[in-house]
């Protein structure tokens, strides 16, 4: 999937990546799809709540080996 | 959409209750919401420059376990049940104690107290201490980091009046 901007959030834990998340798409601009990829399984949960509340789109996710990648598309 | 306001009373002065706060001011923000922490008696330990004095007793604590971070699998997977007696006795415990968590705090990729405080004042959430503690414990403004304010728990009911959410830690 195309993506404008990776995140790598491999190793760190609630909440820092949503905090990260946030900041990557606040310099971002509308439309833009930001790759994350985290580590902890809370992020799963976590992502899913973060787009319903601020409005950005998760419009895809996936699990590999332990890794968890998220495409967000920023509002 | 009205945005969205947290109001948090943070109370307690040790390493492990620290982080409630912090955690979920600092989501809360990243979350859209306006956000306001009360410091007050214990709490404003963690306003403080230093806060390399915050300690954690698993003293009196039978819900903290005593796990080593370091070590084999099956060694850190042992649950050292010491008792309270032997914990209040031995000198130190509560150092030993504090650096063992901070060692399993960085090996778990979470965040330290001063990260997660700077990461709420970059999300602007608004800091408070509480001014008639700060005197009774004898502070001055210049031990608590840039960026405070000060007042009284009226000045905290003017926000938290209006918050959706209102917590007390």
């Amino acid at each position: 999937m195309d993506f404008n901007k990776e995140l790598d959030a491999r190793g760190l834990n609630c909440p820092l990546p949503i905090l990260r998340t946030k900041k990557a798409l606040a310099e971002m601009a509308s439309g833009d799809i930001l790759k994350v990829i985290a580590t902890d399984p809370g992020s799963v949960k976590d992502m899913q709540a973060f787009a319903k509340q601020t409005g950005n789109e998760l419009v895809n996710s996936a699990e590999a080996g332990g890794e968890y990648t998220f495409y967000m598309k920023k509002k | 959409m009205d945005t969205k306001k947290l109001a948090i009373i943070a109370t307690k002065g040790t390493l492990d209750w620290a982080y409630p706060p912090f955690i979920l001011a600092s989501t809360a923000a990243a979350l859209g919401y306006e956000v306001q922490i009360f410091f007050t008696f214990y709490g404003l330990q963690l306003v403080r420059k230093d806060v390399s004095g915050l300690k954690v007793s698993p003293l009196g604590n039978p819900g903290m376990p005593m796990k080593m971070p370091f070590g084999p699998k099956w060694f850190k997977g042992i649950n050292w049940n010491i008792p309270n007696a032997i914990q209040s006795l031995v000198p130190g415990y509560e150092n030993v104690a504090t650096s063992l968590m901070k060692m399993t705090i960085a090996n778990n990729g979470v965040a330290t107290i001063p990260e997660l405080r700077s990461l709420c004042q970059e999300a602007d959430v608004k800091f408070i201490a509480c001014q008639m503690t700060v005197e009774l414990f004898g502070f001055e403004h210049t031990d608590f980091i840039d960026g405070m304010e000060y007042g009284g728990a009226a000045t905290f009911f003017e926000f938290a009046g209006e918050s959706d959410i209102c917590l007390f830690i």
